[in-house]
């Protein structure tokens, strides 16, 4: 039996489990007839020519969460938190709640589970207005909908400025051979709301996961939102991670992609400008080695006129190691006045290691102004010869040329902590210790 | 303390250094002049150690031993220091963070821990001080966006910060005014003492006012072709090239 034939059957069974009034049955069936017609995306469709999902389909997922048999101490996973007591924790544990893990709050904003806000009468109405509306309709997103059933949910009244930050970590024991993880997470930030989100993924075992996450994203007008997500699992683990964020004039979003680890990881990161004066910043940077492989591929769409969006991508590849940037910009017709910025940089450290970056641009708008650059070169030696007659060791000058290289999309992130560690992610990934931080 | 003999180098297929000598002893100013492309860079790059040049010929030796096979960061450590002709820019690294590096990167191939935080601000401040670099200057990113004079103090900031033994100086002078010029000089002929060396490359004897050599080189066609004191490079300031090359033949 085919994963895809598992998936479906799988469906029955946990359909019968759900409750008759879930205000979300009628679209879990769609969905699944939708995943169902399309199936997993192969290397035919254009946006999956680079990426080839193969060899993650040939393992015998599980694919309904059980609760793990043992629990998981707090000291054995706090190097995967930001802070003990600074943030909020959405915690889960192979695709379960874990409310000994997780810190959440009702107190003035909702910071809890996508299964109470599916099954409580009180959030009826958010979910009727919000859940499912911005994600594409894809085979993938799809998949995620037909099972979505736990997740992070997010809601954020108008004014209302979250104190300290948010962190969505999903862990994975290793309690199933192989295990398909699809967490769902929504998040609806009102009129003037500022939030600071920080998702993670880890894999705790050898055994193989994928991960099928979507997350929608709601900015109301002037909200504001800072995403991270920190990719640096295990080369057990991989990820497909689907994100949709749906803006309202003057708000300001920002995803910042950190992908350090992982076996594949594939980031669809989708930003839809419904009103004048958004802004959007999508940021990465990627440091793969072995056989390490990811793809960024992302979608801003120009809707409405005056609107600003910037992406910069950077990538250092070693080894055998591939990424993919496939960047798509949209402006309508009525969008006009659109400030649209792109921009990808790639250093290959080896021979063996490949990148494939790829803008398109669709613009039907006559009165804007979009650019986009796309670099691919290797470590500038008249750089590394000036560092070497100081003093500096060719290894410390290449470390020090890739930090550099990398680092005008660490100087936006506003998170001290997150921003200390990432350095040192980086500084652990290209095998230096720096006696400074950026 | 640096001793060159019979030097042949090319990059590529083309030989650039046909047979230099060249002694230069501790106290020491020396001048190398010479019109373009006479080899005065590559003779600076190849002493640093840059690999893209093939030393096809001779010994190049400092403090009694062989660098010819050293890397460029080991003849660094050793108290080789050049300032570029043309810094390189490196957005994202501030100056101080760069120069710390390079001090404490130098510290541990002789053993020693790194500078204790306190000395080297202390140390960062004096020597901006004396090449009256202001401390806004330290936290931009090294060379972006530097004037070329800039770039120049910079160079010469770092050198006071690494104290070198035998220091280089490709072209300092080009792209500085007369008063930058005084500055960076002056930077020079403070650290200069009777321990360290200092190799000026220069086309022009304006610097030479200023830094004072004990001997002037003059560099043509990959060979030393002349050899005297300053007021040699007063007569190559009045006169050119082109007496020396009717010398010759």
């Amino acid at each position: 039996m085919s994963l895809k034939e598992k998936i479906v059957s799988s469906y029955i069974a946990f359909e019968d489990h759900l409750e008759d009034d879930s205000p979300i049955h009628e679209l879990r069936n769609e969905a699944i007839k939708t995943f169902e017609t399309n199936g997993f995306p192969t290397k035919k469709e254009e946006a999956w020519k680079y990426t080839s999902l193969n060899s993650l389909l040939k393992n015998d997922y599980s694919i309904l969460p059980r609760k793990a048999d043992h629990t998981i101490e707090f000291k054995d996973v706090k190097q995967y938190f930001l802070h003990d007591i600074d943030t909020y924790k959405i915690v889960f544990i192979d695709g379960v709640y874990s409310s000994f893990l997780s810190e959440t709050t009702h107190d003035a904003v909702d910071v809890c589970l996508l299964s109470s806000a599916l099954s409580k009468s009180k959030y009826k109405s958010v979910i009727e207005a919000y859940f499912n509306k911005a994600a594409k309709q894809d085979s993938l997103t799809s998949l995620n909908t037909a099972f979505a059933k736990e997740g992070a949910y997010i809601h954020i009244p108008k004014h209302k400025e979250v104190e300290k930050p948010i962190e969505i970590i999903n862990f994975s024991t290793g309690n199933e051979a192989a295990i398909l993880l699809q967490p769902r997470n929504l998040i609806v930030v009102g009129e003037n709301a500022h939030v600071q989100i920080i998702e993670r993924h880890q894999n705790l075992s050898n055994n193989e996961v994928l991960t099928n996450s979507v997350t929608e994203i709601f900015a109301e007008k002037r909200a504001f939102v800072d995403y991270y997500k920190i990719q640096t699992d295990n080369k057990s683990a991989s990820l497909i991670d689907n994100t949709f964020l749906s803006q309202e004039r003057d708000s300001n979003c920002n995803v910042h992609t950190f992908s350090f680890g992982g076996k594949l990881t594939r980031n669809n990161l989708n930003f839809f400008q419904n009103g004048e004066h958004c802004e959007s910043t999508l940021k990465g940077i990627t440091i793969l080695e072995d056989k390490q492989h990811v793809d960024h591929n992302t979608l801003v769409h120009h809707i409405a006129p005056n609107c600003e969006s910037h992406q910069d991508y950077k990538g250092i590849f070693d080894e055998r190691s591939t990424g993919v940037f496939n960047g798509k910009i949209v402006v309508e017709k009525d969008a006009q006045k659109i400030d649209a910025f792109q921009q990808n940089n790639n250093i290959l450290i080896s021979d063996k290691a490949t990148i494939n970056s790829k803008p398109q641009l669709e613009i039907f708008a006559d009165d804007v102004k979009c650019s986009h650059g796309c670099t691919i070169g290797q470590l500038d030696e008249d750089a590394l010869f000036y560092m070497r007659s100081r003093g500096i060791g060719t290894k410390e000058a290449r470390a020090l040329l890739m930090y550099a290289f990398a680092n005008n999309v660490l100087e936006s992130v506003k998170i001290p902590e997150l921003k200390r560690r990432i350095n040192k992610l980086i500084a652990d990934k290209i095998g230096v210790s720096l006696g400074f931080e950026l | 303390m640096l001793k060159i003999k019979n030097l042949h180098a090319r990059v590529e297929d083309k030989n650039i250094l046909k047979g230099i000598d060249l002694n230069v002893n501790a106290g020491e100013v020396h001048a190398i002049m010479g019109p373009n492309g006479s080899g005065k860079s590559t003779l600076a790059s190849v002493i640093a150690g840059k690999e893209e040049f093939e030393m096809q010929k001779g010994e190049i030796t400092f403090m009694d031993e062989d660098i010819s096979e050293m890397d460029p960061e080991e003849r660094a450590h050793k108290g080789i220091f050049l300032s570029f002709q043309y810094p390189i820019e490196i957005p994202g690294v501030s100056v101080t963070n760069f120069i710390k590096t390079a001090i404490n990167e130098t510290r541990k191939s002789k053993g020693l821990e790194d500078m204790p935080a306190g000395k080297m601000l202390k140390m960062i401040k004096e020597k901006a001080d004396l090449l009256e670099i202001d401390r806004k200057f330290l936290s931009r990113s090294l060379n972006e966006g530097f004037s070329g004079g800039e770039k120049k103090r910079n160079e010469i900031f770092q050198m006071a910060m690494l104290e070198p033994k035998l220091a280089i100086l490709d072209e300092t002078d080009s792209g500085l005014d007369i008063d930058a010029l005084k500055v960076v000089a002056n930077g020079v002929n403070k650290l200069k003492s009777a321990d360290n060396a200092v190799v000026v490359i220069t086309h022009y004897q304006r610097l030479l006012d200023y830094i004072v050599p004990d001997f002037v080189h003059v560099l043509m066609n990959g060979k030393i072709v002349k050899s005297g004191t300053k007021e040699l490079a007063y007569e190559l300031e009045e006169k050119g090239y082109d007496w020396i090359k009717e010398e010759l033949v």
